[in-house]
């Protein structure tokens, strides 16, 4: 029997980027907030220590930030017609843990997708016709580009990201991305200093026509104050970004630009190392009462509140409507049902060239600083003569130089030996990677739901991810690994490997933790499980932000419009929802 | 109706009498907190988390343990049964109710220069926070300290009760500092060397003393060991906001200004910078450093570009409201290198002010750094950059190290 704790204005739901900026806002607005996180407290000073933040064996191998499958496991499989089997170890993305959550140990790409991403459906329909996209389920998020300008911005101050603006106000800007959606003013901080591979890769890329840009980084080029007063230093290339925590304040996250403010006011409280068992609801089901949570002693609370914040990780926040009751679930099979519905990941492609006599010091190097090519990504470019839409950045961030996983070696090389040894210590300052980071585009097929068989330690059923590259994507990928190609052979080099995607999503190597959908937005119940403002249709006190309101995935990070859309919802919960509470948008 | 008022009169002056200057007038009240934050009786009284000024965590001395009381107005464990005579001698001359002498450990021999109306606005303020039962046992020091009578020894030794009396030739911005640095603000208590007995080294004031493992430097205008390459504006802004150009308030200070100077009225902290910016250093030349040949220097200069240079960068100029500046810096170029062993070892954490939020913090080095690594690590940053100060020995490091583990 849980015990009944006293209510709270509102109860949030994982401490990570989109729960603190929540949590600030709404504690701003004067209510009295509490944030239920099932992973540690973590703050810089302790945790990141620099003499051992460092520790790629601790950190990258062992993956210690990183919620383990014994607190909470997913079964995977590619379609419907396969039975899917829990992961004993997460492998293909990485889901966070933690105060902070996964944006404690990203890599730092911030990026605005392209205005028509947000009306993609529409966009594409009007372009290429209906026909072209009759194989995918594409629909537009219900919110424009517009409106979501001021959101970006503010989030991009609040992390003080170093970049170049390419479109200030519709006038194009030298050396910025000329694809990017008209933005109001600059970048809070100008781009990092660039390190040498990526200065070859943009030669290359200008060469073949295209407009490398530095990437938009959320590792500091230089000293800043945030808009809440808290102070950030300039980035060291250290290279311990992504599976780190970062030691010197300057890699943005929850940590380094919300919680010193956050952890201050009287009004906020945060109980860590707390799972949210499920959010209850009243008999009707349509109002949320408050959720259950368990304590690290197995102790179980109800924790009341008035208004309940799904700001996990976006896998989670699905599995916890899934859990609670929230939403129909989605059913491939009618294409009914909106919980689960349009899960996306990302479809990405590597490259690699192997020189002879360069110095690339991969170990100077930071999780975001390098150049990017925008030609080929979104609707950038005319689909016309093409069989596929969407596209892909193409990216030169060489992350790190790390002693034991970053041991570039050509195809051909032994495994291990002497022979290896000797192409490991010829190429460590030889190679240049670069890749493609592909869109993802829903079909009816790929989805999330709870798996009838395999249950948590609760005794929950576990999520079910059911995926596959969709043939579209796959067609993409391949035509954009032949424009990596062509800019591998303008750089030259002894050797150049350009993978291919396949179809056939392996769950177990490393790709990325980009997973989108499953509570996407919209303005159609039918086809949304929130609306365009990240609330609920079904339990209008329940708000859902992450990535799993993203209606389909573009070939960017997504973690720039993650935290957009915290503050897309925070400005409709303290403008609208509490002056009036209720549903903000009429079906 | 003459005789009534008159009779109404004298019946008011006598409880005026036994209850002392007691009031319920909101701006004595409201004068008396503003008191008790520029005296920081909280730092001592209210123990981490607890009931405010309901009595606080233990003071380690070098005589031993003392255990700050319950000062809230609980008639049985507090001060409410003190008269406002009591109140003013137990600030004023260390001697409480009944006669009881107070240890210096409560900085009296600093609040005997406080004007007898701020005392009053003080006394009445404590007469309106929430009474707390909290019986506290001060005195935990062994024999022969343990005896207060001794205090009366020490008193005939070391303490002459004075109010403050301002300079006629200087500036009342000048006074007013003055008699916040000595009065309530009691910046002598950790920043003036002690004598053997523990009481202030009167000649040398605010020239940097060590207390409780902590060195906390130099703070006159002496412009190697001292702030004298501070600006007033910098003055302030340390107190104000826990940080400046070049320094980040850590340790106890950090405690200081969390829960007194970041408090105080703008005015009173620039009377404050005023003041210090005119006490006069020792006057002693400034040192040559130690030849950059030294072998501890360049081991030292090795340990600093890996472990240290990351946030402190290679000049050691830090960055501004983050990392502290190293060049040139007072605690740096202290005789007593205490503070920064000690930071070294057990690490530290900014202070936290609405202004600055941050809270940057030092990682703890102790555990992976030797004690001649940080010996020679800190014997680089103390001649490097401008700086120059006696190096700090490995021996230095395994003492403190010994004495933060018990």
């Amino acid at each position: 029997m849980a015990r009944k704790l006293p209510r709270k204005d509102v109860v949030i739901v994982g401490l990570g980027w989109t729960g603190s900026i929540l949590a600030h806002e709404l504690t701003d607005a004067g209510l009295d907030v509490v944030a239920i996180e099932r992973g540690p407290w973590r703050d810089t000073a302790t945790d990141f220590n620099l003499a051992y933040a460092p520790d790629e064996l601790r950190y990258a191998v062992r993956k210690d930030l990183f919620l383990q499958p014994a607190q909470e496991a997913m079964t995977m499989r590619n379609n419907v017609s396969q039975t899917a089997l829990p992961m004993r170890d997460y492998g293909s993305f990485l889901p966070g843990t933690g105060v902070g959550g996964a944006g404690t140990h990203w890599n730092g790409h911030t990026w605005r997708f392209f205005p028509s991403d947000f009306v993609l459906k529409t966009h594409l329909t009007e372009r290429y016709g209906a026909e072209r996209i009759s194989d995918l389920q594409i629909q537009d998020w219900g919110v424009t580009y517009d409106e979501m300008e001021s959101a970006f911005d503010r989030f991009e101050y609040l992390c003080g990201i170093s970049g170049k603006a390419g479109n200030l106000n519709g006038a194009i800007q030298q050396g910025g991305n000329p694809f990017e959606g008209p933005r109001k003013r600059d970048y809070p901080l100008p781009p990092m200093q660039m390190t040498y591979a990526p200065t070859l890769f943009a030669e290359a890329a200008r060469s073949k026509g295209l407009h490398p840009f530095p990437t938009p980084s959320a590792n500091l080029s230089g000293p800043y104050v945030n808009p809440l007063g808290i102070a950030m230093g300039q980035c060291t290339a250290c290279g311990f970004c992504e599976r780190f925590g970062c030691a010197n304040y300057s890699k943005s996250s929850a940590h380094t630009t919300v919680l010193p403010v956050l952890m201050r006011k009287s009004n906020f409280e945060a109980r860590t190392e707390c799972e949210v068992l499920k959010i209850n609801l009243s008999a009707d089901g349509k109002t949320a009462t408050g959720v259950t949570y368990v304590d690290v002693n197995g102790e179980a609370f109800e924790q009341p509140a008035d208004l309940v914040l799904l700001n996990a990780y976006g896998l989670f926040n699905v599995r916890l409507m899934l859990l609670s009751g929230i939403g129909k679930p989605y059913d491939p099979s009618s294409g009914e049902g909106v919980v689960g519905r349009n899960y996306c990941y990302q479809t990405n492609a590597g490259t690699q060239v192997f020189f002879e006599g360069k110095h690339m010091n991969p170990f100077i190097a930071a999780g975001a600083l390098g150049q990017t090519v925008d030609d080929y990504n979104g609707d950038a470019f005319d689909h016309g003569p093409l069989d596929f839409v969407g596209g892909a950045g193409l990216n030169c961030i060489p992350t790190n130089g790390r002693p034991i996983q970053y041991r570039p070696v050509p195809p051909g090389t032994p495994r291990w030996g002497a022979a290896w040894k000797k192409a490991t210590k010829q190429y460590y300052n030889n190679t240049l990677t670069f890749s493609s980071q592909g869109s993802s585009y829903a079909t009816r097929g790929n989805y999330l739901d709870l798996d009838p068989t395999y249950k948590d330690r609760f005794g929950r059923p576990l999520l079910r991810v059911t995926f596959d590259f969709p043939d579209n994507d796959v067609r993409m990928s391949n035509w954009i690994s032949d424009r990596m190609q062509e800019i591998a052979n303008a750089l030259g080099g002894k050797q150049s490997v350009v993978a291919k995607l396949r179809k056939g999503w392996n769950s177990v190597p490393y790709q990325s933790t980009h997973n989108t959908g499953g509570a996407i937005m919209g303005t159609d119940p039918k086809t949304s499980a929130v609306n365009r403002h990240l609330q609920s249709w079904d339990v209008p006190n329940v708000f859902v932000i992450g990535a799993s309101a993203f209606p389909q995935n573009a070939g960017k990070n997504p973690t720039g419009p993650v935290g957009a859309l915290a503050f897309w919802a925070a400005d409709a919960i303290r403008n609208h929802y509490l002056k009036n509470p209720g549903k903000l948008v009429e079906a | 109706m003459k005789t009534a008022a008159l009779l109404a009169g004298l019946a008011a002056s006598a409880i005026f009498a036994t209850q002392g200057f007691a009031s319920d007038l909101f701006d004595r009240i409201n004068a008396g907190r503003y008191q008790a934050i520029l005296a920081d009786c909280a730092a001592c009284h209210t123990k981490p988390g607890g009931k405010p000024f309901a009595g606080g965590a233990p003071l380690q001395t070098p005589f031993g343990a003392l255990v700050p009381s319950n000062i809230t107005p609980d008639p049985e464990t507090g001060i409410g049964s003190w008269t406002y005579e009591d109140f003013r001698s137990a600030v004023k001359t260390g001697i409480g109710k009944d006669g009881k002498r107070l240890y210096p450990a409560m900085p009296y021999p600093a609040y005997a220069s406080m004007k007898d109306s701020d005392v009053a606005d003080l006394w009445a303020y404590f007469q309106k926070v929430e009474p707390v039962s909290n019986r506290v046992v001060s005195n935990q020091l062994p024999f022969p300290f343990s005896i207060r009578l001794s205090m009366l020894g020490w008193n005939w030794l070391n303490f002459s009760p004075r109010e403050f009396r301002p300079d006629p030739n200087k500036t009342a911005e000048w006074n007013r500092g003055a008699y916040l640095v000595n009065g309530a603000g009691h910046c002598g208590t950790c920043h003036t060397p002690k004598s053997l007995t523990g009481a202030d080294k009167g000649d040398e004031a605010l020239r940097g003393g060590n207390l409780q493992s902590w060195y906390a430097p130099n703070i006159t205008s002496d412009t190697h060991k001292g702030i004298g390459s501070w600006s007033i504006d910098d003055v302030v802004a340390y107190l104000k906001t826990g940080a400046n150009r070049f320094e980040i308030a850590s340790g106890p200070m950090a405690e200081a200004v969390s829960h007194s100077t970041s408090l105080w009225d703008d005015a009173d902290l620039k009377a404050v910078a005023t003041y210090l910016k005119d006490v006069k250093g020792d006057g002693a030349a400034v040192p040559a450093p130690l030849a950059a040949n030294d072998p501890a220097l360049s081991a030292g200069k090795a340990i600093y570009l890996d472990r240290c240079s990351a946030c402190h960068v290679s000049t050691g100029q830090g960055q501004a409201s983050l990392f502290p500046t190293l060049a040139k810096a007072p605690v740096v170029n202290s005789s007593d290198p205490t503070s920064l062993i000690r930071v070294v070892l057990e690490g530290s954490q900014a202070a936290g002010t609405t202004a600055k939020p941050t809270t940057p913090a030092m990682p703890s080095f102790g555990w992976n750094l030797s004690d001649s690594d940080v010996a020679n690590v800190l014997t680089y940053v103390r001649n490097s950059w401008g700086n120059a100060a006696p190096p700090v020995t490995a021996g230095q490091v395994k003492d403190l190290r010994a004495t933060l583990a018990r």
